[in-house]
């Protein structure tokens, strides 16, 4: 069964990959033969999903609850919500542009997901209820639409730049695709390490207990006042360079810190290879892929996406959230961090929807405040964690 | 302002209205623009309070808050507010009860910072709270300066507009007619019709329309998110919400802070996974359970049970709106040592006594066959200081008993010390041994103790507000407008969002150059 599980999600990654390219294929191709192109690239990501649902039943089947209670599992169900929103904004708008963007980020963020550890644990008592999965997957289905209003405000913002009418962005636009190659570079980094199988530990005191943090990857920061247990060579390397500062309390904080910083220098490592090859920026190799589109129609579907996904996520991340708080906590809300990021982002939506119907922002502003929502939201997955260790400590 | 409020089409309309109310023609300007009236076209061009009247005090505080980008720059406050105070654990979460020092002594400058700037319990400020009560004060004011003028609109709309409205509409076009008029008007409200477009017709004139109710949503929704704000300012009222917390230790009843309540445990237990070889961490938690039982003192001050419930992480006891949550479990507290009697000749075992910790007095005699104990001294946590035996706290960490030992018959008996955890060596004269048979131990449930009045409130708010959000952003008010006028046929249409599908509608009732090259 547990074999069954595996296979069906490297399926499911091979699916997404395949279709995200078949998907770049279409949107690169001139006119003939496109039409069995693009029906595959589409049957592809719908096949990928299918099967992606098959994974999360043997899970389900295996563990005895819905696989959203740690990281791996969570993020792997957002790269899920993310097809299955592009899927329905695809069905409305049939651009095939978007796959070539939507998809290749879904493969991205499974690897994103591998690299957490993948075996499933019991559920400890605060997570032994019917909203660990209401409460999550609705709010997942909900920023998986926040993420395709991202993928076409930035395939907006890169036609406009790339058309070069917007100069004054470009070097913002760059760097936002740099940010996209560092998350890139880390998976790719810790999927690597991961199958040589490198291990490095460290053991340090967290609130008077001896905790033994492992390393998936090359220590270049060690926790604070730590001391080696074991650390394998890599390169003849062996690290590490500095310790955490003593204020990154969160649970396995330095190791998540230590991921950032080889996330940030792999990214960087892959960006100089490319500016060495191709010698011009991002937005402009991505261009000719959009260049055909109508920016109007990129502007509709970004708002599409945030329209789709704002009442998701209100009802998931806020009011289920809230339902559930009360039942597990004795508070309906409680600003712990990850409660008052969830808020954030609910305000930042709302301005985006207010300057947008009310102020008239759209186009470029309108397309960078959808990237910055799910910027927002990345940062709540990635970094909350890293620094602060609230009650949602577990993922 | 605008001086000339009577339009062309000779409508009287009130001042401050942008779009005249009759036939639709921008009155602020010369008519021959090109320009599209989208913006106008959000609240129909009526006049609004807020950009009407503008004089006295009262305009001036309702203006200020009617103003979609005062809104935005409070929402804009208080998400970066929210965000900074993320930045350091707030006072509530720290491991320490004098955040004035923990917070520089943890964090160095910037903590103390944190902490004078008002950070560390930012949540609970009278300005956060501040924040939030105009933010709400904006809603409502915001919401009526619109609605009440679109209400009127939309439901006044005359089927008859300017062609000057109709082709400065977003969608437009204009087509000579060869055909029958009425025969091709009848034509087009039937296809429109057949899309569910609700048709009105005048002559010449056709007005569809449909999806008008998705406008009220985010009225809806604001309406649901001031209730949910009301919810949060009744916590404010003396009693409508409690916040505390009571340790239980198994067969023991107490009473619930606060109220006139007592709960009684009747006990805790704590269950593990089967362990699994990789878990390496130990094993872990399945269940903390704790059999409560809730009780009222009638008048004559006895306890009578009101109810009975095995309390679950995610699952409390709930009697009329208190709730007790199982929030923490402690084992092993030490509440009785067991005490064996042995004869010192025989080495036989006489009997076994209990002491129970919590009711310890002289009096107290323990018998044991022909024998009684009595407790001369008790010492919970016992200590040697200058040659003299003393108790450094009441906490039993390690109990000491000067217990004396009385044959039948007889008034004084032998003295022996008994200390957990040392041999202590009693007179050679003594003819029995005290020695220790075991402890008493019991489990302790935490319970979190709350009260809150206002969770229905909170209900019925978010789900008026979800209401209000699906009618908003899963329909559109779509309408289409058509007129005849000189064998030139005009149409225009409208959406508040999603223009994409109105165009493909158009062009499938045979408007085909209306959706965009590279849609099709």
């Amino acid at each position: 069964m547990t074999t069954v599980m595996n296979n069906l999600l490297y399926g499911t990654f091979i699916l997404y990959l395949v279709s995200a390219i078949v998907f770049v294929v279409v949107a690169t191709e001139s006119k003939n033969r496109s039409k069995v192109w693009r029906r595959l690239a589409i049957i592809l990501s719908i096949a990928g999903v299918v099967i992606h649902v098959a994974f999360m039943i043997t899970r389900i089947v295996i563990g005895g609850h819905f696989p959203t209670s740690n990281m791996f599992e969570f993020i792997a169900f957002l790269c899920f919500a993310l097809v299955l929103a592009f899927i329905v904004i695809f069905a409305i708008y049939r651009t095939y542009v978007l796959g070539a963007f939507v998809m290749p980020l879904a493969v991205v963020l499974l690897a994103y997901a591998a690299v957490f550890p993948r075996n499933i644990q019991p559920l400890i008592p605060a997570l032994q209820s019917h909203w660990l999965y209401i409460h999550v997957t609705t709010a997942a289905l909900g920023q998986g639409a926040f993420a395709v209003s991202c993928v076409a405000g930035l395939i907006y913002l890169i036609y406009q730049v790339g058309k070069g009418e917007k100069p004054k962005h470009a070097k913002y636009l760059e760097m936002t695709l740099i940010i996209l190659v560092m998350l890139v570079g880390f998976s790719i980094a810790s999927l690597l390490f991961q199958t040589f199988g490198y291990q490095a530990s460290f053991i340090h005191q967290v609130n008077e207990n001896q905790v033994i943090e492992e390393y998936n990857l090359p220590p270049i920061v060690a926790p604070n006042e730590s001391k080696a247990v074991k650390v394998d060579q890599f390169l003849s390397y062996q690290g590490p360079l500095f310790e955490a500062p003593s204020w990154m309390k969160g649970e396995k904080a330095a190791s998540k810190f230590n991921s950032v910083i080889w996330g940030i220098v792999v990214g960087l490592v892959l960006y100089a290879i490319y500016r060495a090859i191709a010698r011009k920026n991002l937005y402009q190799l991505l261009y000719p892929l959009v260049r055909k589109l109508d920016p109007e129609l990129l502007d509709e579907i970004s708002y599409r996406g945030v329209a789709i996904g704002y009442p998701l996520f209100t009802l998931g991340a806020l009011i289920f959230a809230m339902i559930w708080a009360n039942e597990a906590w004795g508070r309906p809300w409680g600003w712990d961090p990850k409660e008052t990021w969830a808020f954030i982002t609910w305000m930042f939506y709302s301005a985006y929807l207010h300057l947008r119907l009310s102020r008239g922002w759209v186009g470029m502003k309108s397309a960078w405040l959808a990237v910055g929502g799910f910027v927002i939201i990345m940062l709540n997955l990635i970094v909350i964690n890293l620094v602060i260790s609230g009650l949602h400590s577990y993922a | 302002m605008i001086e000339n409020t009577k339009c062309e089409c000779g409508h009287n309309n009130p001042l401050g209205t942008v779009l005249c109310e009759h036939c639709g023609r921008p009155l602020d300007e010369i008519s021959d623009s090109k320009e599209k009236i989208d913006k106008e076209m959000r609240y129909e061009g009526k006049a609004r309070r807020s950009l009407t009247y503008q004089t006295s005090i009262m305009d001036q505080v309702w203006n200020f808050f009617s103003s979609v980008k005062i809104a935005i720059v409070l929402i804009i406050i208080t998400l970066i507010m929210s965000g900074i105070g993320t930045i350091f654990p707030q006072e509530q979460f720290i491991p320490s009860s004098s955040p004035d020092t923990y917070y520089e002594q943890t964090y160095g400058t910037l903590g103390k910072w944190f902490y004078q700037l008002g950070f560390s319990d930012m949540y609970s400020s009278w300005w956060f709270a501040t924040l939030m009560s105009m933010i709400g004060i904006s809603l409502v004011i915001c919401s009526l300066d619109r609605v009440i003028p679109l209400y009127r609109a939309l439901k006044n709309q005359k089927v008859a507009k300017s062609t000057v409205f109709i082709e400065r509409q977003r969608i437009s076009l204009k087509e000579n007619m060869l055909e029958d008029v009425p025969a091709k008007i009848d034509d087009l409200a039937d296809k429109l019709a057949a899309k569910r477009y609700h048709v009105r017709r005048e002559g010449n004139t056709l007005l569809a329309e449909k999806g008008r109710f998705s406008r009220w949503g985010p009225y809806i929704n604001h309406i649901g998110l001031i209730i949910f704000l009301v919810g949060i300012l009744l916590r404010y009222l003396p009693g409508w919400n409690l916040d505390d917390y009571v340790w239980v230790q198994e067969g023991q009843t107490v009473r619930v802070p606060q109220t006139h309540y007592y709960v009684k445990n009747e006990g805790s237990s704590i269950e593990y996974y089967k362990s699994t070889e990789k878990s390496n961490k130990g094993p872990i938690v399945s269940k903390y359970r704790t059999k409560a039982v809730l009780y009222q003192k009638d008048s004559a001050g006895k306890l009578i049970p009101l109810t009975k419930k095995t309390i679950l992480v995610n699952d409390p006891l709930n009697y009329q709106g208190l709730k007790l949550y199982q929030s923490d479990f402690r084992s092993g507290d030490l509440t009785g040592i067991k005490f064996s009697l042995i004869d010192r000749k025989t080495k036989k075992n006489l009997g076994v006594f209990s002491v129970n910790l919590s009711q310890i007095s002289e009096s107290q005699i323990y018998k044991v066959g022909d024998l009684r104990v009595k407790i001369k001294d008790y010492y919970p946590d016992f200590a040697i200081e200058n040659n003299v035996p003393v108790t450094k706290s009441q906490d039993p960490n390690q109990p000491a008993f000067l217990f004396e030992t009385i044959e039948k018959g007889k008034t004084k008996g032998e003295n022996s010390l008994v200390i957990s955890g040392m041999n202590f060596p009693n007179p050679k004269s003594n003819k029995y041994d005290i020695g220790l048979a075991g402890f008493d131990m019991v489990n302790t449930a935490g319970l979190m103790v709350r009260v809150e009045k206002s969770l229905p409130i909170y209900l019925i708010g978010g789900i008026i507000s979800m209401i209000g959000l699906v009618m908003g952003f899963y329909w559109q008010h779509r309408r289409v407008w058509i007129r005849v006028q000189d064998r030139i046929l005009y149409l225009g249409a409208h959406t508040n969002k999603n223009w994409f599908a109105l165009r493909r509608e158009l062009s499938q009732i045979g408007f085909s150059h209306l959706v965009k090259e590279i849609e099709k």
